[in-house]
């Protein structure tokens, strides 16, 4: 990478950029569950390792939320964005020399600033942990370079028209620039109380709305028609869901503060605008299982359909999940409950990690034009992942339950943290099962960018057949 | 080859997202503004000073610059100290953040206009007290500094060590050391009323930086937790190892907020302290080990006068 930085533009071979980002990607993914599943350990067992500040788990905990959000889930992302983006622009990726230092900068950026909140140097305001001079830096040296490659790919294409997945992609790049630079607003100018908690929340749930879910549902458009050999079921209902993204789900802010002060009618405008989140996501969730019509045999043989469309799958609980408890009538009893973090992980560990880890699969073999190394590897990743995080999900949804349980029924917190013990153990099994699974995938990809099958010029990587 | 240009499209998508802007931002902008500080939200701005996150004047979060709470006996109320060089809290730079009624009775009443001309860094020091207008039954802030010629210097020399309280210090250490991952401090607007208290109320916040309502509850809420335990002596043994209080605990130990000395100058063995606390817990000695107590400038001292101020 680094021979590249000072290159020509010319000289840097395509796909360079989406490739590094690809691995980043990955390794910040296995840093980014291993301190999940040591945090994990730390609730389950408090002693594990005690007496030093760095091993704490009140250091660690917001380590392990910024390695997975702008590690592994935002490179993902942006290794998605130079590999798709140029493809349904029949277009080169406008500049591949800007890509390769916008990956140095975002691993540098990323390194200096997870190093900051280990020590515990934070803004105090969740999900925008980091100090203002972190976020000045996320903002200009890993956001906007990423939106004007994005945005000069799409402007300099070779198409008349532009393709779903690329205008989520030009409105996601734009957006999450907005959100970032409002959300964080209270740390620039100082502006506290009500206002302070409220922006906090603004950001973290425009975050995922206006970033991580518009731009995984993408790569779901991009890798199912394209593996399949399927056109997308309909142009019309993608429309429906890239409008209801912008209208719907940039204003349901409020829904994360029920039980704060702030106004009655912001509070019910988000608990509806909440419930409607369901339009975009029915409208995403049936164009892509209808865009799977007559090919439903690769979902059992296909790596990457198969993680794209278990992907989906998780989306319909995540929406039904997203769109009903935050209503007044369930909120009271599942919030600050473990109920939401395991939400959270369905989310992010399975809606967005399932569509993203399809897409670096997909990605990497062809730009770097190997087969992947080991089919056997990728279904025990595939496997361990799935089950890890089903553990996970279903241990921590029925802690929450207990939890609220002994909200309403007033009973001693103790007895609550006594109940939940059990499934904190599950907790830990399941985070740890992610982790391993995540370092054979790098192990896989190491070896396929060493010595995985040649795969010639025109040709699908699950078209080849192994010659081991 | 002609390109689509997508005019319409890119406007309405304008259009689309600057409306909710409009009305996630721009409108409840206007709800927020109207909030008027009650005491509860003068007394966490004066106790917590500029900001207790991630800022200028505390870059390594150590709990330096931060304002110091003085019981004042002979007065009957407390005195918010902030030494020369302590930055100003919120008030002082945006006092129309307090809401125009206690704005206008700490500006005319609290002389509160006297402490901006000292400027941010505040050279000399000042001292405030939180005082309530009998006619419209309002608090506002007193810069006692002005009003009662009170030098910061003077307040603390006076005050016996078990007055002063480091409350803003100890909200840093609440925020360093992620005690807000597990425990909210927001209590809900339903069934938390019986166990953890009354909720937030609009106006119980402002000039708070940051609010740390926190998200995640592993812990029970601690708003009011200094209403519900009051023990010093409690709070230091349950942090310095939360099993010898309360067995079931998962909270980590926070030993290491200590230091090196004890309130007696001794050094602390923390060797020594887990092989007699591994000793006991193997059933062959009786008592758990002594908890050292911290000293007096010690980041647990902050943190249990901060726990213990959250009435």
């Amino acid at each position: 990478m680094f021979k590249y930085l000072f290159a020509k533009n010319e000289d840097i071979p395509a796909g360079s950029s989406a490739i590094f980002f690809g691995f980043s990607s990955i390794v910040w993914f296995v840093i980014g569950t291993g301190l999940g599943s040591f945090n994990a350990a730390k609730l389950a067992f408090p002693d594990f390792v005690t007496g030093n500040e760095f091993l704490s788990f009140g250091h660690m905990r917001q380590v392990h939320v910024h390695a997975v959000i702008f590690g592994w889930i935002s490179m993902a992302f942006a290794m998605a964005m130079m590999y798709i983006t140029p493809i349904l622009g029949n277009t080169r990726l406008w500049s591949e020399k800007l890509g390769l230092w916008n990956c140095f900068l975002w691993n540098l950026g990323l390194t200096l600033g997870l190093t900051v909140l280990w020590m515990g140097l934070t803004s105090g305001r969740e999900y925008s942990d980091f100090p203002w001079v972190i976020d000045l830096y996320i903002a200009s040296c890993m956001a906007i370079p990423l939106a004007v490659n994005v945005w000069m790919t799409i402007l300099t294409r070779r198409t008349q028209g532009i393709y779903t997945t690329n205008w989520f992609f030009a409105a996601a790049t734009f957006m999450v620039i907005v959100v970032f630079v409002v959300g964080n607003l209270p740390e620039f100018f100082h502006l506290t109380g009500l206002t302070e908690a409220y922006l906090t929340w603004w950001f973290a749930h425009n975050v995922l709305g206006l970033w991580i879910t518009p731009v995984a549902a993408a790569i779901a458009y991009y890798t199912i028609p394209k593996v399949t050999g399927n056109p997308l079921y309909s142009h019309r209902i993608g429309h429906l869901h890239f409008w209801s993204v912008v209208v719907f789900y940039s204003t349901p802010a409020a829904h994360h503060l029920m039980s704060a002060p702030l106004p009655e009618w912001l509070k019910s405008f988000a608990s509806v605008e909440g419930v409607l989140i369901l339009v975009p996501a029915i409208a995403f969730v049936s164009n892509i299982m209808l865009t799977m019509q007559g090919k439903w045999n690769m979902f059992v043989e296909n790596l990457e359909v198969r993680f794209t469309v278990t992907g989906c799958l998780m989306a319909i609980p995540l929406n039904m999940q997203g769109g009903f408890q935050q209503t007044r009538a369930i909120n009271w009893y599942i919030h600050g409950t473990g109920w939401i973090v395991a939400h959270a992980h369905l989310a992010l560990l399975g809606f967005s990690t399932f569509l993203e880890a399809a897409a670096v699969y997909l990605g990497l073999q062809t730009l770097m034009k190997r087969k992947l190394y080991s089919l056997a590897l990728g279904n025990v990743h595939f496997w361990l992942l799935l089950i890890g995080f089903s553990t996970y999900w279903i241990s921590m949804t029925i802690a929450g339950l207990i939890q609220g349980a002994g909200k309403i029924y007033e009973v001693p917190y103790i007895d609550v943290v006594i109940a939940e013990h059990p499934y904190m153990i599950a907790r830990w099994v399941g985070g740890t099962m992610v982790f391993v699974s995540n370092i054979i995938w790098l192990y896989n990809m190491w070896m396929t960018a060493r010595a995985g099958t040649t795969v010639p010029a025109g040709r699908m990587p699950h078209e080849m057949a192994y010659e081991r | 080859m002609a390109f689509r240009e997508y005019k319409i499209g890119s406007r309405v998508f304008g259009l689309a997202l600057g409306g909710s802007m409009c009305i996630t931002l721009f409108f409840p902008s206007f709800n927020m503004r109207e909030a008027v500080s009650t005491e509860i939200a003068l007394d966490k701005q004066l106790t917590t000073g500029w900001d207790a996150g991630w800022n200028l004047s505390d870059p390594f979060m150590q709990g330096s610059n931060k304002p110091v709470r003085v019981w004042l006996e002979s007065e009957g109320q407390y005195a918010y100290v902030y030494p020369a060089g302590t930055r100003m809290p919120n008030a002082v730079q945006h006092p129309d953040n307090l809401g125009a009624i206690v704005e206008k009775l700490s500006m005319e009443k609290g002389q509160l206009a006297k402490a901006a001309e000292k400027g941010r860094s505040n050279p000399d020091g000042a001292v405030f007290l939180i005082d309530i207008d009998q006619d419209s039954k309002q608090p506002y802030i007193e810069y006692a500094t002005a009003t009662r010629g009170w030098n910061a210097a003077d307040v603390l020399n006076a005050a016996a060590d078990e007055n002063v309280q480091h409350i803003g210090a100890g909200k840093s250490m609440f925020v360093r050391e992620g005690c807000w991952w597990c425990h909210t401090l927001l209590p809900e607007q339903t069934q938390d009323w019986q166990v953890f208290g009354a909720p937030p109320m609009l106006g119980d916040f402002n000039g708070e930086s940051p609010t740390a309502f926190g998200s995640d509850r592993k812990g029970p809420d601690l708003l009011h937790v200094g209403s519900r335990n009051a023990s010093r002596e409690w709070m230091m043994l349950h942090f310095f190892n939360p099993r010898l209080v309360q067995p079931h605990s998962i909270m980590p130990r926070f030993d290491y907020l200590w230091g090196s000395v004890d309130a007696d100058g001794q050094k602390i063995d923390f060797d020594k302290w887990r092989a007699d606390y591994t000793a006991y817990r193997a059933g062959q000695s009786p008592v758990p080990p002594d908890v050292p107590v911290p000293a007096k400038d010690s980041k647990a001292r902050a943190l249990i006068d901060f726990v213990l101020s959250l009435k």
